[in-house]
């Protein structure tokens, strides 16, 4: 982690506003030759303005799936159920009309790999101008050329390079040129799925510096998803953990990774490796299916601290620490954290289980 | 490593079982049709009720481009013979010269590309050469002039006794043609497959590269084979017409052949007769058709990249209590 | 790197690397002439003339000279233009290309033209509306164009709207008395007609291209048809496309300028290399229809056994399979800036 100045320390400029965004129990399933692929199980979360919530997990957990999701972009086969309310509109279920016309002014999303998300045979200058003419059709040429010049200028894109094409820019200039695409017409909500996966670790640097230069010079609400703990830590204010489809623990960026109130938050924290690294952890088993996902409690088959009632009764939202009197903000998923009255008795004994399955899925 | 004889085509034939839907019923109907042309065929003789050439029967002379009625379903031709012999006769004469076109090619080209494709260097570059230049000539015409240049040529070819030497020429007129698209196919494959890691682990084991090329690459590159086969059939049966509609490979007085049938019939046109062509030219289009579903099907089927099933929509329940199930 | 110059230096690149091309081919082509026993003029005229002459006569034309030698003749007589005369009847090759040549080119560009409004509207189409009743019928129509011989076609045509409804001529490129009165400078019917004022002409040439035109148009829109769908299917799921979706571009204006345009990339190379079925169809549909063209010259010649006038037009043919095949790396790298070295 870098010496970068923490700004996600400072509290968010609109932390007790109105949220902008606000899920709610959304799920979104895959239709199969089988059984669904339920990648978004049950998942609430606000985004306010200003304000950078990360989004983590491994592999498959359905965190891009969330993403796609609130934009309205996830393919044919695949089903929504929920709510997003967005400026007192119900996402879900919008026809696309409505949605397209949403897209680029008040919902962005910014792709994992830049390489393949311009189209080759059109000019940088031909996808802003079409971006700008799709949501301001009257606006003058010369008008939307000096807001996209402006745009690719606050990246770092000259504007001799204005008409070139795609093929002509590196990864990470491509990177910033679908930023600067996303936010031309300055949405309210931007969802980052992955921004910086596909990019070495300079570039990505630099990226993060610009998400991160969001917050202050466009006051839009920042979804950033990753796997990288990394990231979260230095960029963001919140940060919500996902596992198996459902987001197990959620707060403010330094006390989840200080004081990880989750297992599994735990679990990763101590897998991530750093220099002080002297031996490699993991965490036992593989990602659960999502197709028929583990009873009660996902996390239940990998967790060192499982319980009794962790594989029986679903766990049940709570604030860490509120059942030892000493409240925090944040919520988690996790009969560790209580009520302890809704747990039968005997409950409260770990867990018995034979030695954890390696790979079903792998 | 062993691998099981025929694991290649028990695989395919796994994945036609399982595919569901619209690829199955394709192929189904595209080997129904390619089967009853081949019964039509095999038992000509039988089903068809005059030679292909008769023109009278019992001493009677048949009429002259009599339209269809009991006594001739599909109507007579300008020369009164009887255009439902001639069609099922023609039927003979298209099988016959595809199953020899498709063998001969199959038994040149995949040969070819295996081994050119495995051994590379200077053959490779050598065949290739050729082999492009034969591609990018017109086909039809390839098929003219060799089948021209061939012509009473191949009279003492002992094929020819079987067969008659017309049906061997044009078959040997439409194998030259089809022969590149094999070897491309197979040799492409081949150089892709070469470099997979069990291939490499064989020859580090010291397997000779007979072993490699006839057991490995062989049975992993012949899955592309059947589908390529039938287009290649359903192709040949068009360049046959061709040729016989201008006139060259088949002598009229050997064999019925559907294209021919249709130069003559042309110039009934003006006069309004129909049956002349008409029943050929539907002919050629169900075999041809016939063939092309079989490659399609069997292409849908097989090529997991195009499969493409119907993925349905799953309904999402309303939210759960709390308990687990 | 300025558009201009990249696409000039890619155009000079590939014209010398055409040559190497047109050399295999032209070999190919004579290698295919000799392969008959005896020298052409023995085989087109022996019986017609006394063997002395037939000697004589070969010898003038240099068949007596050892293969290498009359192969390095052949080839200098190609690159100056000289691609002999008829044995037969005493034209010139190069004539029966400006006469013949004109009304296949007259034929084929209309065929494209009908191929390419229907390969690529109903390829859209299918494409787009994948899996429904459209996408199906769309197959369907390609499969059975695909079956129907050219020639069962312009048949069918020919019985339909020349024997039943008398619309449209069946047979050849106009009637007598255009014939005779039409001023032929381009040797292309539809514009010698305009350009002399003579609308009688013109619509006499019109109504005679229609039907060979629609068939031979046919033949390759079912090829044209099967490919725009696949690569139009592919596009569409691509990644740019996606993109653009998330900054709420129009479904149309997805579909047409983002998914279509990168469809058309293979479809534009592949349908260079439907040139080849696009030669041997129109030698097809010029019988069929007594169109006046170079391939049925072709057949006539094959029957008479005149070899010259055989070589002759197959590196005619053989040239211009080079030439569309350039033509097809031009157009592709004007298309799409990737391409260009």
């Amino acid at each position: 982690m870098s010496d970068a100045p923490m700004q996600a320390q400072q509290p968010a400029a609109g932390a007790e506003s109105e949220p902008v965004l606000t899920v709610r129990n959304l799920r979104a399933w895959y239709g199969t030759m089988g059984d669904p692929v339920r990648a978004v199980d049950g998942v609430s979360i606000d985004l306010r303005a200003g304000e950078t919530v990360g989004l983590v997990g491994e592999s498959g957990c359905g965190k891009s799936t969330l993403g796609r999701a609130i934009m309205g972009l996830l393919p044919d086969g695949a089903a929504v159920a929920g709510e997003v309310r967005y400026r007192g509109r119900d996402l879900v279920g919008l026809p696309q009309r409505d949605l397209r016309s949403l897209r680029g002014p008040d919902l962005g999303l910014v792709f994992q790999e830049p390489m393949t998300r311009l189209d080759p045979l059109v000019t940088i200058e031909d996808h802003f101008l079409e971006t700008l003419r799709a949501h301001e059709p009257d606006t003058d040429t010369d008008e939307m050329r000096r807001r996209s010049l402006a745009a690719l200028a606050g990246m770092g894109i000259p504007p001799t390079r204005f008409k070139q094409y795609p093929h002509e820019f590196s990864g990470g200039m491509r990177q910033r040129i679908m930023i600067a695409l996303a936010l031309a017409l300055n949405p309210k909500v931007v969802i980052a799925d992955e921004p910086t996966t596909a990019l070495d670790v300079i570039v990505e640097a630099q990226i993060l510096q610009i998400l991160a230069d969001l917050r202050r010079n466009f006051d839009a609400a920042l979804l950033l998803i990753t796997h990288n703990l990394g990231i979260v830590a230095e960029t963001c204010d919140r940060v919500a953990v996902m596992y198996a489809g459902q987001i197990v623990e959620e707060g403010p960026a330094r006390e989840v990774f200080t004081e990880p109130a989750h297992p599994y938050t735990r679990e990763l924290l101590r897998s991530t490796i750093s220099l002080s690294t002297t031996g490699l952890h993991h965490i036992p088993g593989a990602p659960p299916s999502l197709v028929d996902p583990p009873s009660a409690c996902r996390f239940h088959p990998r967790c060192p601290n499982a319980m009794e009632v962790c594989a029986r009764k679903d766990p049940i939202e709570m604030t860490p620490g509120a059942e030892e009197g000493r409240p925090r903000e944040g919520r988690v998923l996790c009969w560790l954290h209580g009520p302890a009255d809704e747990i039968p008795p005997g409950g409260e004994r770990p867990l018995e289980r034979g030695e954890i399955a390696l790979a079903e899925e792998a | 490593m062993h691998m099981p004889k025929f694991a290649g085509i028990r695989r395919m034939a796994a994945r036609i079982q399982e595919a569901k839907g619209a690829p199955r019923w394709i192929l189904y109907v595209g080997v129904g049709i390619v089967v009853f042309f081949v019964i039509l065929a095999i038992f000509a003789p039988l089903i068809a009720p005059y030679g292909f050439d008769q023109v009278s029967s019992d001493g009677m002379r048949f009429p002259k481009q009599a339209s269809p009625s009991s006594d001739h379903l599909f109507g007579t031709t300008v020369q009164s013979t009887d255009v439902l012999s001639r069609t099922i006769w023609g039927a003979r004469t298209a099988i016959e010269v595809v199953v020899l076109s498709v063998i001969f090619s199959i038994a040149i080209g995949v040969p070819l590309g295996l081994v050119s494709g495995y051994i590379g260097g200077k053959l490779d570059r050598g065949l290739v050469l050729i082999m492009d230049a034969l591609f990018a000539f017109p086909y039809l015409l390839l098929a003219i002039v060799v089948a021209f240049l061939l012509t009473d040529k191949l009279n003492d070819f002992f094929l020819s006794n079987l067969f008659g030497a017309g049906i061997v020429t044009a078959a040997v007129a439409i194998t030259v043609v089809y022969i590149p698209q094999y070897f491309r196919v197979v040799r492409n494959h081949v150089i892709s497959v070469r470099e997979e890691p069990y291939v490499e682990a064989a020859r580090a084991l010291g397997a000779k590269r007979r072993t490699i090329i006839g057991r490995y690459i062989f049975y992993n590159v012949i899955q592309n084979v059947p589908a390529l086969a039938t287009l290649n059939a359903a192709d040949a049966i068009l360049t046959l017409a061709a040729l016989g509609f201008l006139g060259y490979g088949i002598q009229p007085t050997e064999a019925a052949e559907w294209g021919y049938d249709i130069s003559r019939a042309i110039d009934d046109v003006g006069a309004g007769i129909w049956w002349t062509g008409v029943f050929p030219g539907m002919a050629i289009v169900l075999l041809v058709t016939g063939f092309t579903l079989v490659g399609e099907g069997l292409n849908d089927v097989l090529n997991p990249l195009i499969r493409y099933r119907r993925i349905r929509k799953p309904k999402i329940p309303a939210a759960q209590g709390q308990e687990a199930s | 790197m300025s558009r201009k110059g990249s696409l000039r230096t890619y155009v000079l690149t590939r014209l010398v690397l055409a040559i190497p091309t047109v050399l295999i081919l032209l070999t190919m082509v004579f290698l295919l002439m000799r392969v008959a026993p005896g020298n052409p003029i023995q085989v087109a005229l022996g019986g017609h003339l006394s063997q002395q002459e037939i000697d004589r006569r070969s010898a003038e034309a240099g068949y007596d000279k050892p293969i290498p030698a009359q192969y390095v003749e052949y080839l200098g007589d190609v690159f100056t233009g000289n691609l002999g005369t008829t044995l037969t009847d005493h034209r010139t090759v190069t004539s029966i290309i400006v006469e013949n040549g004109s009304a296949t080119l007259e034929l084929t560009i209309a065929a494209m033209l009908v191929a390419l409004v229907v390969g690529l509207t109903v390829g859209i189409l299918a494409g787009r509306f994948r899996d429904t009743p459209i996408d199906l019928g769309g197959r369907l129509f390609g499969i059975v164009v695909y079956a129907a011989p050219v020639f069962f076609v312009g048949y069918l045509l020919q019985l339909l709207f020349g024997s039943t409804l008398h619309w449209l001529p069946t047979s050849g490129r106009v009637g007598p008395v255009t014939e005779f009165e039409l001023d032929t400078t381009t040797h292309l019917y539809l514009i010698d007609s305009l350009i002399s004022g003579n609308f009688n002409a013109f619509w006499d040439a019109v109504t005679h291209l229609i039907l060979p035109a629609v068939t031979l148009g046919l033949l390759v829109s079912g090829v044209l048809i099967r490919l725009v769908r696949v690569n139009l299917m592919q596009t569409m799921r691509g990644d740019y496309v996606e993109a653009a979706r998330a900054r709420g571009v129009s479904e149309r204006r997805v579909v047409l300028e983002h998914a279509f345009r990168n469809a058309l990339i293979p479809v534009v190379t592949v349908a260079g290399l439907q040139f080849a079925i696009l030669l041997g169809g129109a030698i097809l549909t010029e019988q069929t229809f007594n169109w006046p063209g170079i391939g049925s010259e072709l057949v006539r010649y094959l029957n008479e056994r005149d070899y010259i006038a055989v070589q002759g037009i197959i590196t005619v043919f053989a040239l211009a399979v080079v030439l569309v095949s350039l033509l097809i790396d031009l157009i592709n790298a004007f298309i799409d800036p990737r391409v260009r070295y």
